[in-house]
C-alpha cells in the first residue's frame, strides 16, 4: 500500500548506494525528523521528554551491543563496564581539564574501545558461552579496578560530579535541552550503525557470524574484524556511559552493575538481532514497558484494590511479572524479535488488499 | 515508534490531570520493593506510608492532606530519574530519595528545581554541608559520622584507644570503603592501630578475615560495615574464630532483625552491637498510634512492622517530611500551596523533634544538613535489641572538618 518499490530505477551509482533509495522511505525519515526535532521538544511535556531521554540513551547502547552480538555473532556480558570506562574517562577529562563535551564524548568512547579490544582478545580463540564468561570476568575486573584506583574514581565514594554540557555558553540542564543533546547523539549513532551494517566492515561481520571458518577462507581477517567489532561496540557503550554521566551530572560506578549488561542484551534479543531498527525497538520496549505498566497500574489499580497501602507493593511485583511475561509473549509470537514482527506487518500491507 | 507516539498523545491529557488540588500537599517517596535492597525498601516504605496515613487520619498538616506518591526505583538510576520527573510533574514539593547512586544522580536536579530531597543513610558524607548542597538533607548519620561514632563507642568500651588494635571489616564497594578516611584520620589522632579487612562481594564467606582478625591481628575491637547477607555471615564467622561479639560494633546497615535471624536468632548473636540512626523496637507512642489506626479500620497491621529497625527508619523519614511541611505551611500562612524552598526552610527549623525518642535530637538548621550525625548503639540481647548508649555523636568536629574540606575541594 505505502511501500511499493516498483517503478523506481536506479540510474547512477549514487542512487544505488543511497541509504534510503525509495522516496517513501525518505519521506518517512523526514517525517520522523520533524516529529522528533520539532514537534516533540515543542509540545511534549518535560516528564515525557525524560522518558524519551532515557530511551535515547538506551538506544545508543543497544545499537553498539547489536553490532557485536547481532552482526558479528560474538557475545559480551561486560558492556556495563565499558559504559563505566566511558563515564569515568569523560568525567576526569571534564573536571580536571575543563574539556567540552565534544571532546569528552568521543574520548570516552575511544577509551572504552581501547579497553574493549583488550577484553575482546579471548574472542579470537573462544566463542559462545566461553566468551560470555570471559567478558563477564571483564565486568568485575574493570569495576574493581575503577573503584580501587582513586586517581580514576575520584576518591572513596567512586563518584565524580560533572558539570552539565554547554553549547555556545548555554548550559544544557533542563530535560528539553538535554533531549536535543541526546537526540543529536542518537541520530549520529543510528546513521553510523546503518552504514557500518551495509559497508565492507558490516559484510565481514556478518560473514564471521554466519560461519567464521568460511569467512576466513573468503579472505576475511577474522581476528582483525572480531576485535574491530569489540572496539566499535565498546565505543558505543562508552558513549552511552558518557551520556548517562552528562544526563545525571555525576559519574558513578553503581550506575553500571552487571544487571545493566543483561538489560542491554535483553534489548538486543527482544528487538531482533542484527538489525538497527531492532535495536531501537528493543531499547524502546525494555525502557518503556516498566514505565508504561507502572503508569497503567497506578491509574487502574485503585479501582481493583481499595487498599492503597497494599497496592504499592502489589504494583511493584506485578510490574516484574508483566514485564517478564510480555517479553516471553513477544518472543514466543516472534522469536526473531520485534523487528521481524514489524517486517511482517509491513510486508502484509505491501500487497494489501491482496493476500500475496 | 508507535509506542512513543501513543505516549505523546496521552501527554496532554495527563498533564491536565496533574495539577495539585487545593488542600492537598504532594510529596514523593522512592523505595526499592523489588530490587537488590528490597529487604530494606519494603519495611521502610511501609513505615513511611503508615506514618503519612496516620497524619492524614488525624487531620493532616494544618488541615491539608498529604498525598505521598511512591516510586519503586529498584535501586537503578534510570527508573529513579523517570520517577523523580513524575513526582515533579505531579507537583511534589519534597522528595524522599532511596539509594546512593540515585541520590547522586538527582542532586543536581533537586538543586536546579528547588525541591528539597532527603537521603537518610544514602549519598556521600559531604552532602551534610548545607552550604554546598542546599536542597539535600541526609538528615541521618552518614558513613563518616558512623565511623566517628563507632570509634567513640570503642573508646568508651575499652576505656581509651592508645595502643589498641581496631579492625575495620568492610564490604569492598564504594559504600563500604567510605568509612576509611575517617577511621584512618582518627587512628592517627587517637593513636590506635587500624587494620583494614575488605570483604569482596557478595560477602557470604568471611572465615579467612575472621581468623585473621582474631588470631593474627588479635584485634581489640571490630568495626564492621557490611550489607545484605554479609552481616549475619560475619556474626557466625567471628564466633567460629573465637572472637567475642561483645567487641563488635556494626554500621547502620548491619544490625537489623533480619540479620540477627539469619545469624541464628537473638540468643546466638547475643552481644553483637549495631549503630542506629532511628530508635529500634516496638515501644514507641507512634507505633501504638499506627496499630490503633489499623484496629479502628478493622485491618491487621502490616507484617513489615515486625522489622522494627527498617520500619522505624521509614517512620523517621516520613516524620521529618511531615515536620518540614508543617513548618512550611505555617510560614505560608496556613495555605497548602507551599514551595520547595519553603519546605527547605521548614527542614531548617527542625530542632529537638524526638517523636517519643524514635528520632535523635537533630538540628537541621545552621548549615549541618545531617543534623549533627547522631547515632545510638543497640545491643542484641536474648529478648531483642536493647539500647547500649544514649543518642551521641562521635568526633563531630573532626568529621565536619573533613566534610568541609571535601566540599571545598569539589567547588
Amino acid at each position: 500500500m505505502f511501500h511499493r518499490e516498483s517503478g523506481y530505477y536506479k540510474t547512477t551509482y549514487a542512487s544505488d548506494s543511497a541509504l534510503y533509495p525509495l522516496p517513501i522511505a525518505r519521506f518517512a525519515v523526514a517525517g520522523f525528523a520533524v516529529l522528533f526535532f520539532v514537534v516533540a521538544p515543542l509540545l511534549v511535556s518535560s516528564y515525557y521528554l525524560t522518558i524519551l531521554n532515557l530511551v535515547g540513551i538506551a538506544i545508543v547502547g543497544a545499537l553498539g551491543l547489536n553490532i557485536l552480538v547481532g552482526l558479528t555473532g560474538q557475545i559480551s556480558i561486560g558492556h556495563a563496564a565499558f559504559m563505566s570506562v566511558g563515564a569515568y574517562t569523560a568525567a576526569n577529562l571534564a573536571t580536571r581539564f575543563d574539556l567540552p563535551f565534544w571532546i569528552t564524548l568521543p574520548a570516552g568512547g575511544l577509551m572504552a574501545a581501547a579497553i574493549g579490544i583488550i577484553v575482546g582478545f579471548p574472542s579470537v580463540r573462544i566463542k559462545g558461552l566461553y566468551l560470555a564468561i570471559s567478558t563477564l570476568a571483564a565486568q568485575f575486573i574493570i569495576d574493581w579496578f575503577i573503584v580501587h584506583t582513586p586517581a580514576i574514581s575520584g576518591g572513596f565514594q567512586a563518584s565524580i560530579q560533572v558539570p552539565r554540557p554547554s553549547v555556545f555558553g548555554i548550559v544544557l540542564d533542563t530535560q528539553r535541552e538535554l533531549y536535543m543533546f541526546i537526540l543529536v547523539t542518537v541520530v549520529i549513532a543510528i546513521v553510523i550503525a546503518l552504514n557500518i551494517a551495509r559497508s565492507r566492515i558490516g559484510r565481514a561481520f556478518i560473514a564471521i557470524r554466519d560461519q567464521d571458518i568460511a569467512a576466513e577462507i573468503l579472505g576475511i581477517d577474522v581476528r582483525r574484524y572480531k576485535l574491530m567489532a569489540f572496539a566499535i561496540s565498546s565505543f558505543y557503550a562508552g558513549v552511552t556511559g558518557v551520556l548517562y554521566t552528562y544526563y545525571s551530572g555525576v559519574a558513578n560506578n553503581e550506575f553500571f552493575p552487571l544487571v545493566v549488561s543483561i538489560d542491554y542484551l535483553a534489548m538486543v534479543i527482544i528487538g531482533g538481532m542484527g538489525s538497527v531498527l531492532g535495536a531501537i525497538f528493543g531499547a524502546t520496549f525494555v525502557t518503556l514497558l516498566p514505565i508504561a505498566i507502572d503508569l497503567v497500574m497506578t491509574s487502574v489499580g485503585p479501582y481493583l484494590i481499595d487498599d492503597a497501602g497494599a497496592l504499592s507493593g502489589i504494583k511493584s511485583h506485578m510490574r516484574l511479572i508483566l514485564f517478564g511475561g510480555l517479553i516471553m509473549f513477544f518472543l514466543v509470537v516472534e522469536p526473531e524479535g520485534l523487528n521481524r514482527l514489524w517486517l511482517n506487518i509491513r510486508s502484509y500491507f505491501r500487497v494489501w488488499p491482496f493476500s500475496y | 515508534m508507535k509506542r512513543i507516539l501513543a505516549t505523546i498523545a496521552v501527554a496532554g491529557g495527563l498533564a491536565a490531570m496533574t495539577a495539585a488540588q487545593a488542600g492537598e500537599i504532594v510529596i514523593g517517596q522512592m523505595t526499592d520493593r523489588t530490587g537488590p535492597t528490597a529487604n530494606v525498601g519494603n519495611p521502610l516504605a511501609d513505615g513511611a506510608q503508615d506514618y503519612i496515613d496516620l497524619i492524614n487520619s488525624q487531620g493532616g498538616v494544618g488541615g491539608h492532606t498529604i498525598r505521598m506518591l511512591e516510586v519503586d526505583n529498584q535501586y537503578k538510576v534510570p527508573p529513579a530519574v523517570e520517577g523523580y520527573q513524575r513526582f515533579k510533574s505531579e507537583g511534589a514539593v519534597l522528595v524522599g530519595l532511596y539509594g546512593t547512586p540515585i541520590t547522586q544522580a538527582l542532586t543536581a536536579d533537586l538543586q536546579k528545581d528547588k525541591i528539597p530531597g532527603t537521603s537518610p543513610g544514602f549519598g556521600t558524607a559531604a552532602s551534610a554541608d548545607g552550604a554546598a548542597f542546599p536542597y539535600l538533607f541526609p538528615a541521618a548519620s552518614s558513613y563518616w559520622s558512623q565511623a566517628g561514632a563507632a570509634v567513640e563507642y570503642a573508646k568508651q568500651q575499652m576505656g581509651g584507644l592508645k595502643g589498641k588494635k581496631i579492625a575495620y571489616l568492610f564490604y569492598d564497594n564504594p559504600a563500604g570503603r567510605e568509612g576509611l578516611p575517617v577511621l584512618r584520620k582518627l587512628s592517627g589522632l587517637e593513636g590506635f592501630t587500624l587494620n583494614e579487612f575488605p570483604v569482596p562481594a557478595p560477602g557470604i564467606e568471611m572465615d579467612n578475615q575472621a581468623r585473621d582478625i582474631a588470631r593474627r591481628f588479635r584485634a581489640d575491637f571490630v568495626i564492621s560495615h557490611l550489607f545484605g547477607r554479609a552481616p549475619s555471615v560475619q556474626i557466625n564467622a567471628l564466633k567460629r574464630a573465637g572472637f567475642s561479639l561483645d567487641k563488635v560494633v556494626s554500621f547502620v546497615w548491619g544490625a537489623s532483625e533480619a540479620d540477627v535471624a539469619a545469624a541464628g536468632g537473638f540468643e546466638a548473636a547475643e552481644g553483637y552491637a549495631g549503630l542506629q540512626f532511628a530508635g529500634v523496637g516496638d515501644d514507641f507512642q507512634v507505633r501504638r498510634d499506627i496499630k490503633a489506626m489499623y484496629k479502628a479500620q478493622g485491618k491487621d497491621v502490616r507484617e513489615s512492622m515486625a522489622s522494627t529497625v527498617f520500619y522505624n527508619r521509614g517512620l523517621l523519614i516520613a516524620a521529618l517530611h511531615v515536620e518540614a511541611l508543617r513548618n512550611a505551611v505555617a510560614a505560608n500562612g496556613g495555605k497548602a500551596d507551599v514551595t520547595g524552598t519553603q519546605v527547605r526552610d521548614g527542614f531548617h527549623q527542625i530542632k529537638d523533634f524526638s517523636l517519643g525518642g524514635l528520632i535523635p535530637p537533630l538540628n537541621l538548621g545552621g548549615g549541618d544538613h545531617e543534623g549533627g550525625g547522631w547515632t545510638r548503639v543497640f545491643k542484641v540481647t536474648k529478648d531483642g535489641f536493647a539500647p547500649a548508649s544514649d543518642w551521641f555523636k562521635g568526633y563531630r568536629d573532626v568529621v565536619f572538618g573533613m566534610i568541609k574540606e571535601e566540599t571545598a575541594k569539589k567547588n
